[in-house]
């Protein structure tokens, strides 16, 4: 579903420049949950924002369901809107109530009519227990509140792929499980996803394949189990006795 | 206070009715006032227009020319210039520059003014709402265009409300200032709510009785805007509710 292709990324700040991704291969397939951890700064949430095309890769490939997006006359809006995203620190949109929140794309894209989104949208709240806040304004809700809310928005595209960028990492502790409740339930009915997250739990209950990443690349990858029991990378062994 | 009045002969008060007959009602001078009025409204009217439609239009350009350099090259510069000189040069000088100048074949100074206002107060609403665009988290735009939102229904429908509700304030202070800057419209030759009162004065040598009442209805211009964008910014604020 996504392939990735010797990608790399090189920022252009003031004290020279910084690769953050130093080339990268991977190739995830319909139906796949995949965890990437790894430490601060490793360019875990670069990669993840380069799939969607949030970061401009400098170099190599992204394909997208058999289309490559990196390239200047790729729809990257069309491809998007098949390409859920879910941020650290939500981003729902303060000026709207929750309903609009979600119903925004799909009306604005004319995909739905506004009496068929709100439907979808009730839906969708009713199955995250938050359908009596559709009237409510982000600013009137919890961190995790917030973060379901904004799962669903992403979730009212039909998306193909899911991806999280450390979905739980701004939350208070409590209200982190009941954003990965969510998360699972949304695993468990098949959805592809791509997760950047400290949360090992999640990523050994949930996973079908973890990626360590560091320095931008790509130590080590395996299914959870083999991940957490039997790590080899010197690296990787180090990172999971401090977290662990 | 005591000063203010030592100024004011002890008798004014005595023979204020008489004055005020004088200033207002005598050979229908109030006309003077309400011409005058309707001047200084119609020229601030449009010139609000015209500075909205024309500051937007320049933020635009110059935050769509910042997130990409290499767009908008062109047009970037011409509003970078359109901004150093209006911001560069007095209102006076430009009013005078539009009617002796540009409007020199034309006799309508009501126009001359209404576009030299307008484009004045565009060069100021151009940068209070470019600074609104970018006091907006830079986490929505990438919350919009992560739905599959393009460029324009982005920063429409999630950037430009919220950047608008933050720059009110600023706005307002803005318009505030522009009912005021028409005063000086007097400079060619329009008879505006301020030359209104001062041409009461050159009839009836009195100033006091004309210039407070001008002083007074401009206050009144004034109080009643804040009120409207009072309202405005409670209405666009409804979401910061708990």
């Amino acid at each position: 579903m996504i392939t990735v292709k010797n990608l790399r990324k090189t920022f252009h700040t003031l004290n020279g420049d910084l690769d953050v991704l130093n080339g990268i291969n991977q190739n995830i397939e319909k139906g796949e949950k995949v965890v990437i951890v790894g430490p601060s700064g490793s360019g875990k949430s670069t990669f993840l924002r380069c799939l969607n095309l949030l970061e401009q890769p400098t170099n190599g490939e992204v394909w997208f369901e058999g289309t490559q997006i990196n390239v200047p006359d790729c729809n990257i809006n069309q491809l998007r809107q098949k390409m859920g995203m879910v941020f650290q620190h939500f981003n729902l949109f303060p000026h709207l109530t929750v309903l609009q929140n979600i119903t925004l794309a799909p009306v604005t894209l004319k995909l739905k009519t506004q009496q068929e989104a709100e439907q979808g949208a009730m839906q969708l709240l009713e199955r995250i227990g938050l359908a009596d806040k559709a009237k409510a304004y982000p600013v009137q809700l919890s961190g995790g509140q917030k973060q379901r809310i904004a799962i669903v928005r992403a979730l009212a595209m039909n998306p193909d792929v899911m991806l999280f960028d450390e979905p739980t990492s701004a939350l208070d502790p409590e209200m982190v499980g009941e954003v990965l409740q969510v998360m699972k339930e949304l695993a468990a009915e098949g959805m592809t996803m791509v997760v950047v997250t400290h949360e090992m739990g999640f990523a050994r209950e949930v996973a079908t394949r973890v990626l360590f990443m560091d320095n931008g690349q790509v130590l080590e990858e395996a299914e959870p189990q083999e991940f957490f029991e039997h790590p080899k990378n010197a690296r990787l062994q180090d990172f999971l006795s401090k977290v662990l | 206070m005591n000063s203010l009045l030592a100024a004011i002969p002890l008798s004014y008060f005595s023979e204020f009715p008489q004055k005020f007959y004088d200033a207002f009602i005598e050979k229908n001078r109030y006309q003077y006032i309400v011409d005058g009025l309707g001047n200084t409204l119609k020229i601030t009217f449009f010139a609000i227009i015209i500075g909205i439609v024309l500051g937007t239009i320049v933020a635009l350009i110059k935050t769509a020319h910042t997130d990409n350099p290499k767009k908008l090259r062109i047009s970037n510069a011409i509003c970078t210039f359109y901004l150093t000189v209006i911001r560069g040069t007095p209102i006076i000088v430009q009013l005078m520059i539009m009617w002796y100048i540009v409007f020199q074949w034309s006799t309508n100074r009501i126009a001359a003014a209404i576009l030299a206002f307008g484009i004045n107060s565009g060069a100021y609403v151009a940068e209070i709402i470019r600074g609104g665009i970018q006091s907006v988290d830079k986490g929505q735009v990438e919350a919009g265009r992560s739905l599959g939102l393009n460029q324009r229904d982005t920063m429409v429908k999630i950037v430009f409300p919220q950047a608008l509700k933050n720059v009110l304030p600023a706005i307002g202070n803005e318009f505030i200032a522009l009912v005021k800057e028409t005063s000086v419209a007097g400079y060619i030759a329009i008879q505006d709510l301020t030359k209104g009162g001062d041409t009461i004065r050159s009839i009836t040598y009195d100033a006091f009785t004309p210039l407070l009442a001008v002083a007074a209805i401009y206050l009144l211009i004034v109080v009643g805007l804040t009120t409207l964008l009072g309202k405005l910014e409670r209405r666009l604020h409804r979401s910061d509710y708990r």
